[in-house]
């Protein structure tokens, strides 16, 4: 039991830690002016590559399952400019209902 | 003028539309917090225990990923690397955020602890831009939702099944492809995507989970170059 605590202790910690990093140094201040620009780029890098992990990526290997399905109608979704709420839903009952046939 | 208006990127968003616009993913992260409560019960924890990781660490994926290697008889010290690389994100993302949060030093640290993917994503406002109270409003839902779902996954058990049988691990990477398209207009933005998309999928078959969305976050730095 003490290596599940000493798990959760080292984890938690380090996690607020990083956490924590930028906005405890930074305090509330801009960026660089040179960082600023490349910060601006961090949300579509990151976003772009959750959507493709969170969609394609399994156990260290790469598939192809019923979530493209799901993420294929959310882009036909996103492209018509659906409400993120609908986006969600038909992702999420699209891959459902693959699963379920 | 007698006072100074709020900057710009401050109106117009309140606690409660951060809220609002986090509830559909609040109930998916409630049901895998259940699912993760059952898996952290099968491998030995306590509801104490279970409920403190849940509310210290609170992250979903690391928190799978550790108590999955831990309950597979792996080593500890397996689990706490797995953890680490999974959360390593939190850095450049906490960086990017760190403008829009301000106060005391206590008052960053614990708006910090609201980061997660989710409420980065909602936050974010274009351009490197970030909204304080759309962080902290879907936060603040996604954190109880995840909290309250690891205490009922202990008590309850496993009353909802299996998460992924609802569709609801597809919810996440649709919420990301909503918010990621009205940034990819701009084609340098666009360039960057396609970017971090590749680097992240190159690597998933080589490199343990987590590094592959680290390795995609330094697609920004083509941010750099000229216009």
């Amino acid at each position: 039991m003490n290596e599940t605590w000493t798990m959760i202790l080292v984890i938690g910690a380090v996690t607020m830690g990083i956490k924590a990093a930028g906005p405890v140094a930074l305090g509330g201040r801009e960026l660089p002016g040179r960082l600023v620009g490349v910060v601006a780029m961090l949300a579509p890098a990151l976003l772009a590559a959750l959507v493709a992990t969170q969609t394609f990526a399994g156990d260290q290997r790469l598939t192809i399952d019923e979530r493209a399905l799901g993420l294929a109608v959310a882009a036909v979704a996103v492209a018509l400019r659906a409400p993120v709420l609908v986006v969600i839903v038909l992702a999420a009952a699209v891959t459902a209902l693959a699963r379920a046939v | 003028m007698e006072s100074q208006a709020p900057p710009r990127a401050v109106q117009g968003h309140s606690i409660s539309d951060g809220m609002r616009a986090a509830w559909p993913l609040a109930v998916a992260v409630g049901v895998f917090g259940i699912s993760w409560g059952v898996l952290a019960q099968d491998a030995g924890m306590s509801l104490l225990a279970a409920t403190l990781m849940s509310a210290t660490t609170f992250a979903g994926s690391a928190q799978f990923a550790a108590v999955s290697i831990i309950g597979e008889g792996g080593s500890l010290g397996a689990a706490i690397v797995a953890a680490i690389l999974l959360n390593a994100r939190y850095g450049p993302i906490g960086l990017s955020v760190a403008p829009a949060l301000g106060g005391s030093t206590a008052r960053r640290f614990i708006t910090s602890q609201l980061v997660i993917d989710e409420s980065w994503a909602i936050a974010n406002q274009g351009g490197g831009r970030f909204n304080s109270r759309l962080l902290i409003g879907a936060g603040l839902l996604i954190y109880f939702a995840w909290v309250a779902g690891t205490v009922a996954g202990i008590i309850g058990g496993d009353v909802l099944g299996d998460p992924e049988r609802l569709g609801f691990d597809a919810a996440f990477p649709a919420l990301f492809l909503s918010l990621l398209a009205p940034q990819v207009r701009e084609r340098r933005a666009l360039v960057v995507a396609i970017a971090g998309a590749a680097i992240a999928l190159a690597l998933v078959p080589f490199t343990q989970a987590g590094v592959p969305i680290i390795a995609a976050a330094l697609a920004c730095f083509l941010g750099l170059r000229r216009r």
